[in-house]
């Protein structure tokens, strides 16, 4: 498993559609429509895929969405701060769970 | 330091007892480093292992052949004298720098040239141009001459005692500031042009809108240049202007009026810095990748004439950072400059070439495609 994840694999994302070109497409097209400058500018959605990545922990996203950050004009400190954001849901979502604890608690105990 | 005039001499002094401009580092010139050397930078260039399908790649083969378009744009080095030591720096300015400063001689012939040149625009850049102790003479030339003049300025050179009312001399003559930022925000500012810079950059961009820049009067425009901090390529310009703007009026009050957004090439200090911090092979890749044939079109080099300190010219400042001269017959100087022949010129490239043609495309002008 230690080679599990190659830095080549980033850039030969794309030959991933090798495999069904229309689907490949599909989803190629969409997610550069979605990266796009919308109602959101593109380095906006750039800090919410740096915060994600992190989230799902994927190397390949974390590596790309911070040349991403980078490259659309945000800075280390946005970045840090976008992280604290995932981290912030993270750890909440955790602690809120502590409800369903509780209440199950509070109804079997005396 | 030697200097060649009393007023250089002076200017020269006042640099040396200037404390409140932060320095990000020394001059290679200064450090002796071996990059200070133009033939050991384009070495270090060629010697980048870029191949594309087992082939080695070089500029004129992926651009094309592309011709001179109409001169527009007259662009002046006045010389490598700076306040600043940016770690970007593409010139190696300085305040240690009175080395390279347009002699006076010199500077009568580009007054006459700039008379004479069909050119709609006078640049004026350096180093600091303003502190070179003919740019006042340059300016009115320029205006004068009936030319939109801009002045490339790194905004903290506006607080030294020096340059007090130059503002308002500015405004009073139409001159376009274009004047140059790294980031809206202090870290990546501070990073590349040294702790504190933001701060005063801030101070210069309000001293800037008090004298009725950046705020959408024609005569009075202020244009922001973004450089990348790091080893990678410019944000897209509409998007970013937007941001900087909302940005800069909320957080500081401050207004301007368009922003450009460039590449930063690899020469110079910023040479230096991609190959000691391990990205030189990455950038030149990332360039080279990034290479857009729709920014070919727009290339400065193809309307814009670029004289240097010592009267030579070149087809862009970058290449005059390089010594790559023009290639015109009756020799490379501004004493002898033909506007004929500059239209029929074979322009000259090399692998530095590739960050003009990066993206979005960077010239002077901002993006190009």
């Amino acid at each position: 498993l230690d080679t599990y994840y190659k830095t080549q694999h980033l850039a030969d994302f794309p030959k991933i559609a090798e495999g069904s070109p229309e689907l490949g497409k599909k989803f190629f097209d969409y997610y550069g429509a979605v990266f796009a400058d919308g109602a959101l500018t593109a380095r906006e959605k750039s800090l919410i895929a740096l915060a994600v990545a992190h989230t799902v922990q994927c190397p390949y996203c974390i590596d790309a969405y911070t040349s991403d950050c980078q490259q659309k004009g945000a800075d280390f400190e946005q970045m840090t701060e976008a992280l604290h954001v995932a981290v912030a849901i993270r750890g909440g979502s955790s602690l809120v769970h502590g409800m369903q604890m509780r209440e199950h608690a509070r109804k079997a105990g005396m | 330091v030697r200097a060649a005039s009393p007023q250089l001499a002076q200017v020269s002094a006042d640099l040396a007892a200037d404390r409140a401009t932060p320095r990000a580092t020394l001059t290679l010139r200064r450090r002796e480093a071996p990059l200070a050397s133009t033939a050991r930078q384009l070495e270090m260039l060629a010697a980048v292992p870029l191949q594309k399908a087992g082939r080695r790649v070089e500029f004129d083969a992926m651009a094309g052949t592309f011709a001179p378009a109409h001169l527009e744009i007259f662009q002046v080095n006045l010389g490598k004298l700076c306040n600043m030591t940016c770690r970007h720096c593409h010139v190696d300015a300085g305040p240690d720098r009175t080395d390279a400063m347009m002699a006076d001689a010199v500077v009568e012939r580009v007054i006459a040239a700039i008379g004479r040149t069909r050119a709609h625009t006078v640049d004026l850049t350096g180093g600091a141009p303003e502190l070179h102790p003919r740019f006042r003479d340059v300016v009115a030339a320029g205006v004068t001459a009936g030319k939109h003049v801009m002045d490339r300025c790194n905004l903290t050179v506006l607080l030294l005692p020096r340059n007090a009312g130059l503002a308002d001399w500015f405004a009073e003559r139409g001159v376009e500031v274009v004047a140059s930022l790294p980031h809206y925000r202090r870290p990546n500012t501070d990073a590349q042009r040294g702790d504190g810079v933001f701060d005063r950059s801030v101070k210069a961009l309000r001293l800037l809108n008090d004298a009725g820049y950046g705020k959408g009067d024609p005569r009075k425009r202020l244009t922001l240049v973004s450089n990348p901090a790091g080893a990678f390529l410019g944000a897209a310009q509409a998007t970013a202007e937007r941001e900087w703007k909302e940005a800069l009026q909320r957080q500081h009050g401050v207004r301007f009026d368009r922003l450009f957004v460039l590449n930063n090439m690899p020469i110079s200090r910023f040479l230096e810095w991609l190959e000691a911090s391990g990205n030189l092979d990455a950038y030149m890749e990332r360039l080279v990748n990034a290479f857009n044939p729709g920014a070919v079109e727009g290339l400065m080099c193809r309307n814009t004439l670029s004289v240097g300190w010592d009267g030579r010219l070149y087809d862009c400042d970058f290449n005059q950072m390089l010594d790559l001269e023009i290639d015109l017959p009756r020799g490379p100087h501004i004493g002898d400059f033909d506007e004929d022949a500059w239209h029929r010129r074979r322009i000259v490239t090399a692998r530095h070439c590739f960050g003009c043609t990066a993206g979005a495309g960077s010239s002077c002008g901002g993006q190009t495609a």
